[in-house]
């Protein structure tokens, strides 16, 4: 999917996390700011990447600010700031590439 | 039947979907259901996100064995098509329909559900639904509701619209919800379904919410819409039975069973005549004792 | 070196520091000792005033210089002016090198951090820090080795000599001319001065600072003025609205509801719950939770506790109205109930912080506990406690009577919610080891409750009982399960804090924290 314009999911309380996605030309550039950073920052990386391939975005700027949220959480952001880039909420494809 | 149709419902609480620190671990409460909410809890223009975590949330979390509702938004919204999609994709147990008002209110969520079933390769039927009936006209067709659908187990007051659609406030007297509550309870047995009572909010008033909780066991409902986990553990002691219904209720479990390869009908326990009609009845006790943790028994 | 709870103490640390790995937390029982002593100037001419104009003059008069090690009590708690406003006197005057010896350190004490980067400051020895301070340690900017020690601890290493206090500077809420303090009256009311008392009686110079003079003698006095060379009075000694508040509304959180009633239901069914057991609880929601609950139980089984030790607050103060408590024996006030109580009640006593914790006195009151209810931020399948540095690496606690009373009491119960956020407090391996595992007994959770395998009579005395027990590894793998394993915290090799245990020996070090690198 491409990233048509910016767009944000999720907030910064506690166990959420702030997603924001950027059109980009330059591959996947992700910054990632967590209060968990230490022992999640992996993870937190490895999630993003993966929901990213999954929906088969190639180029974008990413930037999370998470709060200590869960994988399903951080899935959840990213999908919803990727859709909404591309205007969508309706007919999503769940299973499929959401999952 | 669906074997849940008629699981124990003493608690049901109200979850915001859109808050990932509250979905993470409910059952740690043990509420009998929990509610998932993409309908008022979640702002107009998150209704999307929360999809979001509802599906992973439905996917990833273990919830233990709780039920998992999800109110989806009333059909008079632009929201409640995908609420329908995202919960069969997620694999919710049951969808509460906000705003019911007619039978064919139920019908027509039921023929998404069912397209949404075959869309998702989820088994035919195995999403159930309730109603939450939130005006006048929807409590007086409350009868057609409760027949509308093999899928349906029950239906809900909702007090706030209802009492803003009579004219009239939530007082804490019960007196504005009377009537709803008589005729919809009436209607729920009449065609063998379930019915729960509305929420209450005054979370400072734990002794008026004890009250309005017997009041509303006596009259006949199955438990009550819930806000807060801390309602919880009062519910179910309201509606934990007391040890001599449990003995009593044990007893003639097994004397029916007895009686009835003995060809018996009508026999007394304890003095007291019994035959198949209190069959159900009991058993009923023997399994709210169970999930208090009061009858360990194997009955 | 590797210690008795498996933590390596490298040989550097322990050359530099003189000190012992840790070897166990009764390893030093008959310990034998000759306790240090201060200089002390006699004052028989009664003409003499001890009456200063400000800290300038008492600093100048207690022969202020660089390298000096000057202490300070936390019964002020987050209301404290009296370390910033020394600090900044002295500051002032050039003074160089120096390290403070405090009971306690806060996040009121922010603004001594600019102190350590410029060289005033260059050793800190506390109970804990927390804010800025905490996070100047952690990032490498203090010279020295900090060192972490319990109030025990401390005790012990200023009794014994291993730290030598030149000028103790006490804050009173109130004091007469000749250096008598109460801890009651005045602006600044604290309750109790327990911290101070050692640091009183073992510094060379002991300056009391006070916004209430009072007329002398300001007597039955905490502090007497044997102990005391100067008097001075400032405009404020602290902010009596974070010193102390009202007391804590009674928590709603079901889930710290539920955690209490699983404590209170775990003492009820030990041997220890029978008349005239002892018990100390801390401030936290759960903790006041189970008070309350255990409270009820009293009082319907018509059982009382004879003690009530430690930090105070008003659900203790209560049960001791209600005759449910014989006697609290107090070191520290957590809000205006408590501190309403010791002044009125004759049965709430005040006792000095050697009396509460020291391990190397002949006996101190946490040996006579039965139970103490605590927090920690980790705790890991070991049992071993960490309530100093934080799940990012950063100092961020405070040791406080964790590890005293653990040691003490015959049932040492830990309360932790297994996630906070994210962050599991169940792990396989704390970050640092503060509380030997040895001496933590039962690691109660929303999740589950753990009994130490070493605890065998409990899990006996459990067997019947209707709470959800399971292994400590369970609850760790139930928690990874939801929020994934964390990784280790990444630190640099530099060690810029010590943790001591009670006896001094070395439990653990706290490593400089880096900047977080994707591997």
């Amino acid at each position: 999917m491409e990233i048509l314009k910016t767009a944000m999911a999720g907030t910064l309380e506690s166990s959420d996390a702030q997603v924001t996605v950027e059109p980009g030309d330059n591959g996947i550039e992700l910054m990632i700011e967590s209060s968990v950073i230490h022992q999640y920052g992996r993870q937190i990386r490895a999630v993003a990447l993966e929901t990213l391939e999954r929906l088969d975005v190639k180029n974008a700027r990413v930037t999370i600010f998470d709060k200590g949220a869960l994988d399903c959480t951080l899935k959840a952001r990213v999908e919803c700031a990727v859709y909404r880039s591309n205007g969508v909420s309706e007919n999503l494809p769940w299973g499929g590439v959401i999952r | 039947m669906h074997p849940n149709k008629k699981r124990l419902r003493r608690s049901m609480m109200f979850l915001n979907c859109q808050k990932p620190g509250l979905i993470k671990d409910p059952y740690i409460y043990k509420p009998d259901s929990i509610m998932l909410d993409l309908e008022d809890a979640v702002a107009e223009n998150q209704k999307d996100a929360a999809r979001y975590s509802l599906f992973h949330a439905l996917q990833e979390i273990d919830y233990h064995g709780v039920e998992r509702v999800v109110r989806i938004n009333g059909l008079d919204t632009p929201h409640w098509k995908e609420d329908i999609r995202v919960c069969v994709a997620g694999g919710a147990d049951t969808i509460r329909i906000a705003k019911t008002e007619t039978a064919q209110d139920v019908r027509t969520v039921e023929e998404h559900v069912l397209a949404a079933e075959r869309e998702f390769g989820r088994p035919e039927g195995s999403t159930l639904l309730m109603a939450a009936l939130e005006s006048c006209k929807g409590v007086l067709n409350a009868l057609e509701v409760c027949q509308s659908s093999d899928r349906l187990i029950g239906i809900a007051l909702s007090g706030g619209d209802y009492t803003k659609d009579l004219q009239t406030t939530i007082t804490g007297t019960g007196v504005e919800l009377m009537g709803a509550r008589q005729h919809m309870i009436m209607a729920a047995r009449a065609a063998g379904v379930q019915c729960w009572d509305t929420v209450f909010t005054n979370l400072d008033d734990m002794e008026g919410f004890e009250k309005e909780t017997r009041m509303i066991k006596l009259m006949g409902f199955d438990g009550k819409s819930l806000v807060n986990p801390r309602q919880i553990a009062v519910v179910h002691k309201v509606f934990t039975p007391a040890e001599k219904e449990i003995v009593f209720a044990e007893k003639v479990v097994r004397e029916i069973d007895d009686k009835k390869a003995k060809g018996i009908g009508v026999f007394t326990v304890d003095g007291k005549m019994i035959d198949i009609a209190f069959y159900d009845g009991a058993k009923r006790t023997l399994a709210m004792a169970k999930a208090a943790g009061v009858y360990k028994g194997e009955l | 070196m590797i210690n008795a709870v498996g933590r390596e103490i490298p040989g550097e640390i322990l050359k530099k520091t003189g000190k012992e790995p840790f070897k166990g937390a009764y390893a030093n029982d008959n310990h034998e000792y000759k306790k240090a002593a201060p200089t002390v100037r006699a004052l028989c001419d009664p003409g003499r005033s001890k009456m200063v104009e400000n800290i300038h003059e008492a600093l100048v008069k207690c022969g202020i210089r660089d390298g000096m090690t000057l202490s300070f009590h936390h019964h002020f708690r987050e209301g404290d002016y009296v370390v910033n406003m020394v600090m900044e006197e002295i500051h002032k005057m050039g003074i160089k090198d120096l390290t403070i010896c405090a009971s306690s350190l806060g996040k009121a004490n922010d603004p001594i951090v600019p102190y350590i980067e410029d060289g005033t400051i260059t050793g800190i020895q506390s109970s804990g820090v927390r804010g800025k301070i905490g996070e100047a340690i952690s990032t490498g900017r203090l010279r020295d080795l900090a060192i972490m020690r319990s109030h025990g601890g401390r005790v012990r290493a200023v009794e014994s000599g291993e730290v030598h206090i030149d000028i103790a500077f006490i804050g009173a809420p109130t004091c007469d001319e000749y250096g008598n303090m109460r801890a009651n009256g005045g602006k600044s009311d604290c309750g109790v001065l327990s911290y101070a008392m050692v640091d009183a009686e073992y510094a060379d110079k002991v300056v009391a600072l006070t916004d209430c003079l009072v007329p002398f003698p300001n007597v039955p006095a905490s502090i007497s003025m044997v102990h005391v060379d100067y008097v001075c009075v400032v405009d404020e000694i602290g902010n009596p609205a974070k010193i102390a508040t009202g007391a804590a509304k009674p928590t709603t959180d079901v889930r710290k509801i539920m955690m209490a009633d699983y404590c209170t239901q775990f003492v009820i069914h030990t041997p220890y719950f029978k008349e005239g057991f002892s018990y100390q609880t801390g401030v936290g929601g759960a903790s006041i939770a189970s008070t309350i609950s255990l409270g009820k139980i009293m009082e319907e089984r018509g059982i009382h506790m004879g003690l009530g030790l430690g930090g105070i607050t008003t659900p203790m103060c209560e049960l001791l109205e209600k005759g449910l408590i014989k006697k609290i024996v107090d070191t520290q006030d957590f809000d205006l109930g408590a501190i309403e109580s010791i002044k009125r009640n004759p049965d709430h006593i005040e006792i000095s912080a050697s009396e509460y914790a020291n391990p190397f006195n002949k006996g101190a009151f946490v040996n006579k506990l039965d139970f103490v209810i605590l927090a920690s931020l980790e705790v890991d399948v070991d049992f071993n406690c960490n309530v100093v540095v934080g799940s990012d690496g950063m100092i961020t606690g405070a040791q406080g009577g964790h590890p005293d009373t653990a040691a003490g009491a015959k049932c040492t119960i830990v309360i932790a919610p297994l996630l906070q956020g994210r962050i599991p407090a169940i792990c396989t391996r704390v970050t640092t080891v503060t509380t030997p595992g040895e001496t933590v007994d039962v690691v109660i959770t929303d999740y589950g409750i753990a009994i130490n395998p070493r605890r065998q009579d409990l899990i006996e005395c459990m067997k019947d009982v209707d709470l959800p027990f399971c292994t400590i590894e369970e609850l760790r793998d139930k928690a990874y399960a939801m929020v994934g394993e964390p990784d280790p915290v990444q630190f640099d090799d530099r060690i810029v804090g010590v943790i001591e245990a009670r006896d001094g020996t070395i439990i653990d070090v706290v490593r400089q924290i880096k900047e977080y690198e994707f591997s």
